[in-house]
């Protein structure tokens, strides 16, 4: 393995020691490549790319157990030397990118609707709270009930409930070939068909519509694909590899203009909505990006009426008349208090990535 | 105890509430909830109340917390490790009776069900639309989704299609204060932190699951099993390995050793091949194409791993039959024993030979025989300890023979339960697996949802206590637990 190995634990922990007992924000770094995925960064940074390598990786356990500041580049890296991969196709918003901030954002690919969530890969983790302890949930095995299952909530929390250290991860094998087709439609006729094709047991694994045109990848051996295409209309794409990653990493035109950029999630079956704006749909319609300058209430509340939520992803500053808005969805009154109550136990002085989730009131 | 008057009111409270015919409250209809399938504890409770709406789950909740009387949520009643084990001075509260499938959504390809649902029954509602659920755990007969959702079970297909917790989309959980909140939501994650992900498993703790939305999956175009046979433990061991290693996911891979195959063929006649030191079953589903290419595959490493025996069903009946064995494991063993209990820890798949041999020397030194099965393609061992329990002590030298098992697991870095939940049974053993900062953590995550602790106390998380009494006899990784615990 040629990633560089150190555990830089005690530096780690004497500093959140440290800012615990003088009630300092600190804000945790990783490969500082998401600082637009917050509603605001606070605190003195804490950076965790001293505390990197990979400390197991057993191919045929299908599992790794990596330190949070290794790059993903690297963990991905080893992975390919064994034909295996990150099933939930993190997306990558620059180089120093590392597996802490993948797991910490919850962020996952196109892959998401067909293999499952970064949470759903995270078998447990070594954290360190808001006050200085060193604590281990889950484990390395792939079944595990003992105790709430608190590793997985580490996905997504954005480091507000613990200094990620370690994190061990199911992989997966990476499919011998990747084929996508495409077809020109209208939006609806997009969500019909790609719903329509997830109902049928095909080797799916993307299904998106950039606006013109409905792509679908599949995944599997050159044997085991053979003849799919006569039971999937459309002509093959080219280059796909490329067109899948420029959609994750959002380095496709589409996500390259000076527009908010909204990330809806609702049930893929959703009808296309009437919001005006841009869209583009992934994970077959239940991860839609909608570029809109239409206010967050209005476009929050199109969202809400079909059961789904909507995250303002990018362009906070593009909105008109300077709304002030929680990047995320608001949470019902009950989950806002369950919200609050589970920070205080991790972090009882809100010292890590305070307000980068939800503003002091969870609201 | 709770005095004579109060159970008198608190059973005029409910009538109150509930509709005719759902409190329970004379001897003879308290016996069939004395335990859950977890037997060897018993408890009779105060009263149980069988509701058949939400709005009544959140009145009784409220009463509860008036009389500060303990709830304990009951679904089937299936769960091995006592999670719906009454407390003398509970209240069960029973989900029987909200048992409707509310919907199902063939376009997202989701089913809205009552906690009451039987797990296959919902397979069975969505076949006709070529979809199924697939968290599978053998009581599925019978089982219900919410004890599923609060154990989060497995099953025989973990490896590629996950547990309970990868399948559930929301829930709809009432609290103890009698709120009712939503966890999860219609698309694939929902905005905050995801309390879905903590909630599932939770075995009753937190709250009262009320509805639940699954995500269904569209059934495999294709299915074979293989069935291989070898002359040692560390054989099979090894092709378990290599198949996962050469890139192939089964969606079940199977071992029994010896004495557990041949007390299955005894019974059903599955055609195992009796000198076998352990078979395989590895079961292969998808496109076509690509199960007739991986069932070559997997052939080939089975006999490059030294199987002296490799069948391929020939047909669907065949298949059955191989399963038929595997699933006839548990009651075979009620045959040729009066009792037996089940273990579930789980260990990373290359420490199975080593396990083994322990639970062998074991075997030895409590005199007790054991059958282990073994959900190999995840790691989820279940040894089978045969005992009578009408001879004085043998129960005890069960558990003592279990718990030392358990803690093997853990030692080898994996875990105490892999499937079943703690429940009553593995409280101790939860010392083992967890440091006093992590069990306060989960003391402080129990106390964010049920401030007043009446939602299946005592049950899950072991009390600090507790661990602390046991401590003596424990080293955590090495560490002496509760070093600032005074010791005498």
């Amino acid at each position: 393995m040629n990633t560089d190995n150190k555990d830089d634990l005690e530096d780690l922990r004497s500093r959140v020691v440290k800012a615990h007992d003088s009630h300092t924000p600190l804000r945790i770094v990783g490969g500082d490549t998401k600082q637009f995925y917050a509603n605001e960064l606070v605190g003195e940074p804490l950076y965790t790319k001293k505390h990197c390598g990979i400390i197991t990786y057993e191919p045929s356990e299908l599992v790794m157990t990596v330190r949070s500041g290794t790059p993903l580049s690297a963990v991905q890296k080893t992975l390919a030397t064994q034909g295996q991969m990150l099933p939930f196709e993190p997306p990558v918003f620059g180089d120093g990118s590392t597996i802490g901030g993948v797991i910490a954002s919850g962020l996952s690919g196109p892959r998401r609707p067909f293999t499952g969530s970064v949470r759903d890969y995270v078998l447990g983790c070594k954290i360190l709270t808001g006050n200085g302890k060193v604590l281990e949930f889950g484990g390395q095995v792939i079944k595990n009930v003992a105790g709430y299952d608190v590793s997985r909530i580490m996905a997504g929390a954005m480091g507000t409930l613990g200094v990620l250290l370690e994190i061990s991860i199911k992989v997966l094998p990476k499919p011998d070939i990747e084929i996508s087709v495409y077809m020109p439609l209208t939006a609806q006729e997009a969500l019909d068909v790609m719903n329509a094709r997830m109902a049928k047991p095909l080797p799916l694994s993307a299904a998106c519509y950039d606006g013109e045109t409905m792509y679908l990848r599949l995944s599997g051996t050159e044997f085991g694909l053979s003849g799919i295409e006569r039971k999937i209309a459309g002509d093959r794409l080219d280059h796909s590899e490329l067109f899948w990653q420029e959609l994750n990493n959002q380095q496709h035109f589409f996500f390259r203009e000076d527009v908010p950029l909204w990330r809806l999630s609702l049930a893929s079956g959703v009808l296309h909505l009437g919001l005006p704006g841009q869209w583009f749909l992934d994970w077959g319609g239940a991860q839609r990006w909608l570029k809109t300058f239409e206010s967050a209430d209005n476009v929050r509340d199109a969202v809400t009426a079909e059961g789904g939520h909507a995250t303002l992803f990018r362009g906070k500053e593009l909105l008109n008349n300077n709304e002030v808005v929680n990047m995320f969805h608001p949470l019902p009154v009950g989950l806002g208090r369950l919200t609050r109550t589970i920070k205080t136990i991790f972090d009882p002085h809100n010292i890590l990535n305070r307000h980068r989730i939800y503003g002091q009131n969870a609201d | 105890m709770v005095k004579q008057a109060t159970v008198k009111e608190l059973k005029r409270q409910f009538a109150g509430v509930l509709p005719q015919n759902s409190i329970l409250a004379s001897p003879e209809e308290l016996k069939p909830y004395e335990c859950d399938g977890l037997s060897a504890y018993t408890q009779v409770p105060l009263m149980v109340v069988i509701p058949d709406s939400i709005e009544q789950i959140q009145q009784i909740l409220k009463i509860c917390v008036q009389f500060d009387v303990p709830v304990v949520a009951r679904g089937a009643g299936t769960g091995l490790s006592g999670g719906a084990l009454p407390l003398a001075n509970s209240v069960v509260l029973s989900l029987a009776r909200l048992s409707q499938i509310l919907e199902v959504d063939a376009i997202n390809r989701t089913a809205r069900v009552q906690p009451g649902v039987r797990n296959l029954a919902i397979s069975e509602a969505v076949a006709s639309l070529g979809l199924f659920y697939a968290p599978d755990p053998s009581s599925q007969i019978a089982c219900t989704i919410g004890g599923n959702v609060a154990e989060n079970s497995g099953g025989v297909h973990c490896l590629k299609y996950g547990l309970t917790v990868h399948n559930i989309l929301e829930i709809k959980v009432v609290t103890i204060d009698g709120e009712l909140i939503t966890l999860g939501g219609s698309g694939l994650d929902a905005p905050g932190y995801d309390l879905l992900a903590l909630f599932i498993g939770s075995e009753g703790l937190l709250g009262i699951i009320v509805e639940v939305v699954v995500k269904l999956l569209p059934k495999p175009e294709a299915t074979t099993v293989i069935l291989s046979a070898f002359d040692s433990v560390e054989k099979a061991g090894f092709v378990v390995a290599e198949i996962i290693k050469q890139g192939v996911i089964p969606a079940g891979l199977e071992m029994m050793d010896k004495f557990a195959l041949r007390a299955a063929e005894e019974f059903v006649h599955a055609g195992y091949p009796l000198n076998a030191a352990a078979i395989l079953l590895c079961e292969l589903d998808g496109i076509k194409t690509e199960v007739t290419e991986q069932a070559e595959q997997v052939k080939e490493i089975m006999s490059t791993g030294g199987a002296f025996e490799v069948r391929l069903a020939e047909d669907e009946a065949q298949r059955e039959l191989f399963w038929k064995g595997r699933k006839a494991a548990f009651p075979a063993m009620g045959r040729i024993s009066p009792d037996y209990y089940c273990m579930d820890g789980t260990i990373p798949r290359k420490c199975l030979p080593e396990v083994l041999a322990k639970i062998a020397t074991f075997s030895e030194k409590y005199g007790l025989a054991v059958a282990n099965v073994f959900h190999a393609g995840d790691g989820n061992l279940h040894p089978l300890i045969l005992y009578d329990a009408n001879k004085s002590g043998e129960l005890e030298n069960a558990e003592k023979f279990g718990a030392e098992i358990l803690e093997l697991c853990v030692s080898v870095g994996g875990t105490i339960t892999g499937e079943h939940g703690v429940g009553v049974e593995k409280l101790d053993q939860m010392c083992s697996q967890f440091a006093q900062d992590e069990l306060s953590i989960f003391h402080q995550i129990k106390s964010a949802f049920d401030p007043s602790g009446l939602l299946n106390p005592g049950k899950a998380v072991p009390s600090l206590h507790r661990c602390a009494e046991l401590g003596a006899m424990h080293v955590h990784k090495g560490k002496l637990p509760f070093p600032e615990l005074e010791r005498f």
